[in-house]
């Protein structure tokens, strides 16, 4: 069953304009993967070049900081819903 | 009529707030082969820890003096965290209460220094950023109209105003008169609008920080082709705009800590990043503003 994984407002050209996507993976890492297999270009906007998340982006999984939980290996069950944000607030529309 | 600095230091004589303002102004020394020589003005040394204690202070007095702030009215408006644990602290000494609105997920530290001075704390959707907390904000204050003074620290002259009639005299004092350039990230703007209209006029060059991507770090700055587009905004404020990524931003706030002993925020780093920039190709006398301190951001990903 996918997941709902969901972006904010400055993300949502990465996927096409949209406030969430699916996708499935049973890790963090492989919901990014497949989020980037449909949408080229969304990984390096959250990932920095060791491929780890980038210093100000903050994931939650549910009501769980990502990175207190494996951060890419954290697993992601089922039903759980991603949400996607910058670890510091700074305005965008 | 306008706000003076004058009146300012009445309203708050033999309180904390006096302490607002005449932050220090150093030399950084660790960066060679520059044209230009660049000092950092520490904001971070204001009594709430940042450079939005200058507008906090004077949106407050300008509603007290326009009667804005009558019958008791709440301060509200919509912030990532400085300028509410600057109304805050205002708000505490001159005696109003306070409501903030701001994005949830925006770290521990703001949300518990707001609420130590007093504040009532709303918190919005993240997704939406700072600028689903402004809408909220907009909608509290349409509705209770009765109830709230809302500041709008994105629209309000008195924000600005505190720059062009302290921050931009300081440094201009500080140096002897000797500043050639002036660089400030942009927010709200504030800082940089007010500044621009002290110093432009005596032949100081206004450099202006944006992050570079919609998507960033750096707290209280805005990407303007992409964000909410403040009210006091005016890109011809600016000689020269520098949009700088964040992650050069970040790196240089470990640099200063490591090279300078100056604990920089988010924001203070990337400043530098663009000063550089500037004293690489242009000599003089460069001057940043550093908006505030690390020690802000302990509890985000950025010390870790």
């Amino acid at each position: 069953m996918p997941v709902t994984v969901r972006l904010p407002g400055a993300l949502r050209d990465a996927v096409g304009g949209d406030n969430k996507v699916s996708a499935d993976g049973r890790t963090l890492g492989e919901i990014f993967a497949d989020i980037e297999r449909r949408h080229p270009g969304f990984r390096e906007r959250v990932l920095d070049e060791n491929g780890r998340l980038r210093t100000y982006v903050n994931v939650y999984i549910g009501e769980a900081d990502a990175r207190q939980s494996g951060g890419l290996d954290a697993p992601v069950p089922a039903d759980a819903e991603v949400m996607v944000i910058p670890a510091m607030a700074g305005g965008w529309r | 009529m306008a706000l003076t600095v004058e009146r300012v230091r009445e309203r708050v004589r033999g309180t904390i707030l006096e302490r607002v303002g005449d932050t220090p102004l150093l030399p950084l020394r660790s960066f060679d082969g520059l044209r230009g020589d660049i000092s950092v003005k520490l904001e971070s040394f204001n009594p709430g820890g940042s450079v939005k204690d200058r507008a906090a202070l004077w949106m407050v007095v300008a509603a007290e003096e326009d009667g804005t702030l009558r019958g008791g009215r709440t301060i509200l408006d919509a912030t990532s965290g400085n300028t509410g644990i600057a109304l805050a602290m205002v708000g505490a000494v001159l005696g109003h209460a306070v409501e903030l609105v701001m994005p949830d997920k925006v770290s521990l530290e703001r949300k518990r220094m707001a609420a130590a001075f007093g504040a009532a704390i709303v918190l919005t959707d993240p997704l939406e950023g700072t600028d689903g907390a402004i809408a909220e904000a907009r909608r509290r204050a349409a509705e209770h109209p009765a109830r709230y003074a809302y500041l709008d620290q994105y629209s309000n002259p008195a924000n600005p105003l505190a720059h062009e009639l302290t921050t931009g005299p300081e440094i201009w004092a500080q140096t002897g008169g000797t500043v050639t350039h002036f660089v400030g990230g942009v927010g709200t703007s504030g800082t940089v609008s007010g500044v621009s209209a002290a110093l432009r006029p005596k032949g100081v060059r206004i450099v202006a920080a944006q992050p570079a991507e919609a998507f960033h770090g750096i707290e209280g700055w805005k990407h303007m082709p992409t964000a909410l587009r403040p009210a006091i905004w005016n890109e011809e404020a600016a000689d020269v705009h520098l949009m700088i990524p964040t992650e050069a931003g970040l790196a240089m706030a470990h640099q200063l800590a490591r090279e300078e002993g100056i604990f920089a925020g988010p924001s203070g780093g990337a400043a530098v990043v663009a000063a550089l920039r500037i004293a690489q190709s242009e000599s003089g006398r460069i001057v940043v503003l550093i908006a505030d301190g690390g020690e802000r951001y302990l509890s985000t990903p950025l010390w870790e």
